[in-house]
């Protein structure tokens, strides 16, 4: 591996014209004038960095903070209105997967015209087809025409191609997530392949874990500036907190939800020593959490778990109900659980609760309650000044009674 | 060296770009490629009908060749106007057409054009084909002339391209290039000798006063010099003229690198029109 940069962003700016009122006809641009009414907006500002040979490099960045407007200006599909990127190297990006295919061509034919689109010649193409058509497993189908596929054999076939580009730099955006689980784990097995035959990387992603564990350096963009260029675990630790603090007005709606909704859950309370409920408990009193559920049909072997996390986004605790084999067969109808906290050894400080609702293999959520419940905790016992929880230790000094 | 792969890799696209035009235009539709040949057979037939029979165009036999027969003498023309008009206005929908392909993928964008304009190429070469075997069925010994036929079709080649890339980039910004260039075309079909000959124009006209060369000025007109060029050499069996020739030469490569400049102008802002 040398250290030769692989891309370089050299003071990108990339601006976007907003049409207020577009001059989509002549006559239009002829009655207004030469210009429309355009406002301008500034995706990309003064953004440069390097991208290190054969490194794994994220972008990261909430939506519309131009990390996909500098991924295509790295792909060329984007003009940079200022400043430069140069890529040493062939470049191969997979933005959308199968952008390429005609739909009434056969899938041996997308294959040929995509591949050349990506740059790969026949004769590669041809040499390399069999291998292409294993890996998106499409057997005897890659005759029909694509648009009999289903979503996932088009999206296989699209990725099979492009990775089999055998870029120096590859840029992927959002894409990782695709076909079933078998399928996913091939990807990442050919990305790590990539990784270790040198090649570059270049990952735009929401997926905070997989910048995590597979990138080495990532960048922060924020509102199209670059906020912050450091090792990957850097950059996730920080981009985690603010994101979280952001959130927090989300809170007094209820938070963000997701689920399929078979089984729902319909409030979370914390119940105070009078075991009535309460926004405010004190370190060391003895609480309960209780979770309300509705179940549309009977759910079979429900998982319910709870989550808390301190307002810079720590998460202090995550007890769930498979931990501790506490599984019903089945569960119909509404009705409560509860999580019996003797004492809570929560600090001073502000947390927030999230609940959910899974079946058993914790894959598929019936309901995903993010941040529904804040509550406060005022010093009690034990008193202790710093960090997030008691672990209810006692100091044994010499000269003085531990009795006392 | 690496231009070298980039100039094997870009051409290799273009070959499969126009196979994908080519394959995808007559999928699904139970004649297939015949209806590339029924199109142009259907026009010749109407047109000469209307315009033979109904409205008895006079066409003066050949002082060349001695051929006389309205359908030979329209299809001299008719196929190249049809190439030109065919390419034109597909070249128009095809930046639109493949937004997706723009908006995901880098290749150069100009190979979208000229795809289009290869797969109606195809078509011309594969109609100029049949059209010389009939032109010898009639006698006319056109088999020394294609050389110069090939060189015809290059030139013309070259202005369709150079307008297809100017009419197909502006369409991304004006969608109303479409349907103006439509009627551009049927004005422009009958303002070029295609369905009459040039010598029915008057080589002078009298208007307000002046005396107008009207047959000069009809003669500007690039696509009145192809048809005649064209018609010279597979009806008339005879060199089209030298200063026809220059024209032609001199407009086609012209529009074809004017074409170019303003079509890369404005392509490196079409992943954010579309």
């Amino acid at each position: 591996m040398s250290t030769r940069p692989a891309v370089v962003v050299d003071d990108v700016s990339k601006r976007f014209r907003l049409y207020r009122e577009r001059n989509q006809s002549l006559k239009a641009a002829l009655m207004r004038g030469r210009r429309a009414v355009v406002e301008e907006f500034w995706a990309l500002q003064d953004v440069s960095f390097e991208v290190p040979e054969g490194s794994t490099f994220g972008l990261v960045g909430e939506n519309g903070s131009g990390k996909s407007t500098l991924m295509k200006c790295m792909a060329r599909i984007l003009q940079p209105d200022r400043g430069s990127v140069r890529v040493n190297g062939k470049v191969s990006a997979l933005l959308e997967l199968g952008a390429g295919f005609h739909p009434e061509l056969s899938g041996r034919e997308n294959v040929f015209l995509n591949g050349s689109i990506l740059g790969l010649g026949q004769k590669e193409l041809a040499a390399k087809f069999d291998e292409i058509v294993e890996f998106a497993g499409l057997g005897q189908f890659i005759d029909q025409p694509v648009k009999n596929y289903s979503n996932g054999m088009y999206v296989r076939l699209g990725f099979s191609v492009a990775i089999n580009v055998d870029p120096d730099v590859l840029l992927v955006d959002e894409v990782l997530a695709v076909g079933d689980e078998a399928f996913q784990r091939k990807c990442n097995e050919k990305f790590a392949d990539l990784k270790a035959a040198g090649k570059t990387i270049v990952l735009v992603s929401h997926n905070l874990s997989a910048v995590h564990n597979l990138c080495d350096r990532a960048a922060w963009l924020e509102h199209g500036v670059l906020k912050m260029i450091a090792p990957a675990r850097q950059i996730v630790d920080e981009y985690m907190s603010t994101v979280q603090i952001d959130r927090v007005e989300d809170v007094e709606t209820g938070g963000n939800r997701w689920g399929s909704g078979e089984g729902r859950i319909e409030k979370v309370e914390l119940l105070g020593p009078s075991g009535e409920p309460a926004s405010k408990v004190r370190t060391g009193d003895p609480v309960t959490i209780r979770i309300h559920y509705c179940m549309d049909e009977p759910i079979p072997r429900p998982v319910f778990g709870l989550a808390i996390h301190t307002l810079d986004g720590t998460h202090v605790t995550g007890p769930n109900t498979r931990d501790t084999e506490s599984v019903p067969d089945k569960l119909e109808g509404e009705g409560h659980v509860d999580l019996r906290i003797d004492p809570i050894r929560l600090l001073p400080g502000t947390y927030d609760i999230t609940a959910s609702l899974y079946d058993y293999a914790c894959l598929h959520p019936y309901d995903f309650r993010h941040h529904v419940l804040r509550f406060d905790v005022d010093p009690g016992e034990p008193h202790e000044s710093y960090g997030v929880v008691s672990l209810g230790g006692s100091w044994r000094v010499p000269g003085v009674d531990p009795a006392a | 060296m690496t231009t070298l792969t980039e100039y094997r890799s870009t051409s290799e696209l273009l070959g499969n770009l126009t196979l994908r035009e080519l394959r995808s235009k007559y999928k699904r539709s139970a004649l297939g490629w015949a209806w590339s040949l029924l199109n142009p057979l259907a026009t010749l037939l109407i047109f000469s009908l209307v315009f033979r029979f109904f409205m008895r165009v006079q066409l003066p036999p050949s002082e060349t060749s001695g051929l006389q027969n309205y359908a030979l003498f329209l299809s001299c023309g008719l196929l190249p106007w049809n190439y030109f008009t065919n390419s034109v206005s597909g070249s128009i929908g095809t930046l639109v057409g493949n937004a997706n392909l723009i908006k995901k993928t880098y290749f150069p964008r100009e190979l979208l054009v000229f795809s289009n304009v290869a797969s109606w190429n195809v078509s011309l070469l594969i109609e100029m084909g049949i059209l010389l075997l009939v032109f010898l069925a009639f006698g006319n010994m056109v088999l020394p002339w294609i050389p110069a036929l090939l060189v015809l079709i290059v030139l013309l080649t070259l202005f369709v391209a150079g307008l297809s890339l100017i009419f197909s980039v502006l369409n991304v910004f004006f969608r109303d290039v479409q349907h103006l260039v439509g009627i551009v075309f049927q004005a422009w079909l009958y303002l070029t000798p295609v369905i009459y000959p040039i010598t029915l124009i008057p080589e002078s006209h009298v208007l307000f006063g002046v005396d107008l060369p009207l047959r000069r000025i009809w003669e500007l007109n690039p696509m009145a010099r192809f048809v005649g060029a064209f018609r010279d050499v597979l009806y008339d069996l005879r060199w089209p003229e030298l200063n026809d020739i220059g024209y032609l030469a001199l407009v086609s490569v012209a529009t074809f690198f004017i074409g170019l400049t303003v079509f890369n102008r404005l392509s490196g802002r079409l992943a954010e029109e579309l």
